[in-house]
């Protein structure tokens, strides 16, 4: 079971003019096994839902709540909401010198799991999910992100993904600055994520691409810390055609 | 990179005046007391190196030393004249009075020899182990490298002592040289050091200094170059717990064209009174042209009450180079990783352990000596063992 809400949601960040208001109240509740894509323009505050719920520091709630099968994620550190089971995959996933892939993998599986994992299953585990990826053997013995392209960057993010498993990933423009090979990669990788038993995916994004090779269930428009719009599949092809203009102008009124 | 005539008039190219290359002497009296005001000494605290960088009594010395010979090369304490003909043979003129007073003062020299073309794949391993901090003393190492030899000389203090060295290094052209010297002391050891060497033409150096332990420790290293196309990597990783110094001069003085000097030293600070110095000197003469060089200092701070200088300074007189660079930087822990890896589970006092931990394995896999990057990695959770693994406070602000 995987049950994601979140509900009236207000968040914001410390600026040089005081604290600036980003998530005006946003509700939106993942049940078992959906997948909901969010899309939006820059600066409408996408980023900040993600990093909000996995706990960045510089955001700052202000009102409502987010809870994942009724537990209070907002009162848990950083750290107890991925052991929780939730996963976010970065935009910029941060430079650790002189850790490799491999210590960084094992020590973030020890931490999810409580235990140690298996020797020799989980060397195999790695070596299929960094295969998975196109990502060759070596991979593991580098530094993390350290060097990486922008495309390894985000493969490895989706090896992170298949192999501490969580009960909901949330993907933040996990697409963005993929060439078409790459996307089809870590789309695959998504979908093999999702196709199991219960697993809840916020996918956000900027364009429709990566929509054409994950299916969302619903998909919400998200203009100035709100959702202004929602629907099913249909309404990001409405989107694609039609671009936020509309969502945007009134937005701004 | 090519200079205008203009830019080439507004570079003082004839005569420079500065501290990165004042004139040495071998001579004592030419050299007064420091008093704490020189550039040189303005961030050592002169009053605990107990007279070391002044007159204190050069006593028979209380440290042990002992080392494994491979064969091949020639390792013994020598006297008399030959001790003598060593004195300078890296081309250091001293510029401190300690550096002179060695030189004029000690009798005997710790040789290495490694006659040129011996190819020695073992380490060659000088135990040096002070017994005495009441006992000032001081001592000249020479390690000379034959040219086109191979050769790796660890220097590994440990224990109690008050001593001021002179290790003169020669790099024979062609030469493969790696000199690590391992700074492991006891907690009351007081270390003045100056690392000296020669680079050949087309040799290729590298010069590790590590400095976990005692109460002052600080070391000069100096690089020059005997002929064009000489590199030295010159890589440095500290330690400094509550109320040490750790001091680390470095001076690439591009003295032949086409060399390179590339320095990285990272270091650590944790406890009330920290202290730790970087320096990064780096001269280009006007005829060291077409030369590389770049220098790096990170410091990683774990705690209220530490003070990290980092100083890189770059003078250069001529303008045709292929690159020239440095690099500073003084933090706390980086808020960014912190949160990434907390992002995959990982707890904060872990997250932090893996960040330190990456911080210096990052440095100690470029050593190239297995026993001793292993070692240095168990010194390494050790240290974090103090402070980093107990439970720490959330920081982030508060950068220097």
């Amino acid at each position: 079971m995987s049950k994601l809400e979140i509900n009236d949601l207000q968040v914001s960040v410390e600026t040089e003019d005081g604290p600036k208001q980003i998530l005006k109240g946003v509700t939106l509740t993942i049940n078992d096994g959906e997948t909901h894509a969010i899309m939006g323009p820059n600066g409408s505050g996408k980023s900040t839902l993600a990093y909000s719920i996995a706990g960045h520091p510089k955001y700052t709630i202000t009102g409502g709540t987010v809870t994942l099968d009724g537990e209070d994620v907002l009162a848990m550190s950083v750290d107890e909401r991925a052991r929780a089971g939730l996963f976010l995959a970065m935009q910029y996933p941060v430079e650790v010198p002189g850790v490799s892939v491999a210590n960084f993998l094992r020590t973030a599986k020890t931490a999810i799991d409580g235990e140690a994992p298996k020797l020799r299953t989980w060397v195999k585990d790695v070596n299929t999910a960094l295969e998975n990826l196109d990502l060759d053997a070596s991979f593991s013995g580098r530094s993390v992100n350290e060097g990486f392209s922008g495309g390894e960057k985000k493969r490895h993010e989706i090896a992170q993904l298949e192999l501490l498993d969580p009960k909901v990933a949330i993907l933040d423009e996990t697409d963005s600055g993929l060439d078409i090979d790459a996307l089809r990669i870590v789309s695959e990788g998504v979908n093999r994520f999702r196709s199991q038993e219960g697993k809840g995916v916020l996918l956000i994004t900027h364009y429709t691409r990566i929509l054409r090779y994950i299916t969302p269930d619903h998909v919400h428009v998200f203009v100035d810390g709100r959702i202004a719009e929602q629907g099913g599949p249909e309404l990001a092809d409405q989107l694609e055609a039609e671009g936020y203009d509309k969502y945007t102008k009134t937005a701004t009124v | 990179m090519t200079v205008t005539d203009s830019v080439r008039s507004a570079l003082e190219v004839d005569k420079v005046e500065s501290h990165l290359h004042p004139e040495g002497s071998f001579d004592v009296a030419d050299h007064a007391v420091p008093t704490g005001r020189e550039e040189i000494w303005r961030f050592t605290p002169l009053k605990r190196l107990r007279g070391l960088h002044a007159d204190a009594e050069f006593a028979p010395s209380a440290t042990a030393c002992t080392w494994n010979t491979p064969a091949g090369v020639r390792i013994e304490g020598v006297d008399g004249d030959e001790a003598r003909s060593l004195r300078g043979v890296s081309g250091l003129v001293p510029n401190t009075r300690f550096a002179a007073r060695v030189l004029a003062e000690v009798p005997a020299t710790l040789l290495v020899d490694v006659p040129a073309e011996a190819d020695v794949t073992e380490p060659i391993v000088v135990e040096l182990t002070g017994e005495d901090v009441e006992v000032t003393e001081a001592g000249h190492v020479v390690l000379r490298f034959g040219n086109h030899s191979r050769a790796t000389v660890v220097l590994n203090h440990t224990g109690h002592a008050s001593m001021a060295q002179v290790v003169e290094v020669v790099v024979g052209d062609g030469a493969q040289v790696s000199v690590i010297s391992l700074q492991d002391w006891a907690d009351d050891a007081v270390h003045l050091t100056h690392h000296e060497t020669t680079v050949g033409r087309d040799a290729t150096y590298k010069h590790v200094a590590v400095s976990f332990g005692g109460d002052v420790v600080r070391m000069d290293a100096n690089v020059s170059y005997a002929g064009p196309g000489g590199s030295a990597e010159l890589l440095g990783l500290y330690f400094a717990d509550a109320g040490q110094h750790i001091e680390h001069r470095l001076f690439a003085d591009h003295t032949a064209p086409r060399t390179k000097s590339h320095a990285v030293y990272k270091g650590a600070l944790q406890g009330q009174g920290a202290h730790t110095v970087w320096i990064g000197n780096v001269l280009i003469r006007k005829v060291a042209e077409g030369i590389e060089t770049y220098e790096e200092n990170r410091n990683l701070v774990l705690s209220d009450g530490c003070q990290a200088d980092s100083v890189p300074n770059l003078e250069i007189e001529t303008g045709e180079i292929e690159g020239a660079g440095h690099a500073s930087a003084t933090a706390r822990f980086d808020d960014e990783q912190l949160f990434y890896l907390r992002a995959r589970g990982i707890d904060d006092k872990e997250a932090r352990r893996l960040v330190v931990h990456g911080f210096f394995n990052d440095l100690i896999r470029k050593i190239g000596v297995p026993s001793i990057e292993d070692r240095l990695m168990t010194t390494v959770e050790a240290e974090l063992a103090k402070n980093v693994l107990k439970d720490t406070p959330s920081t982030s602000s508060g950068q220097r």
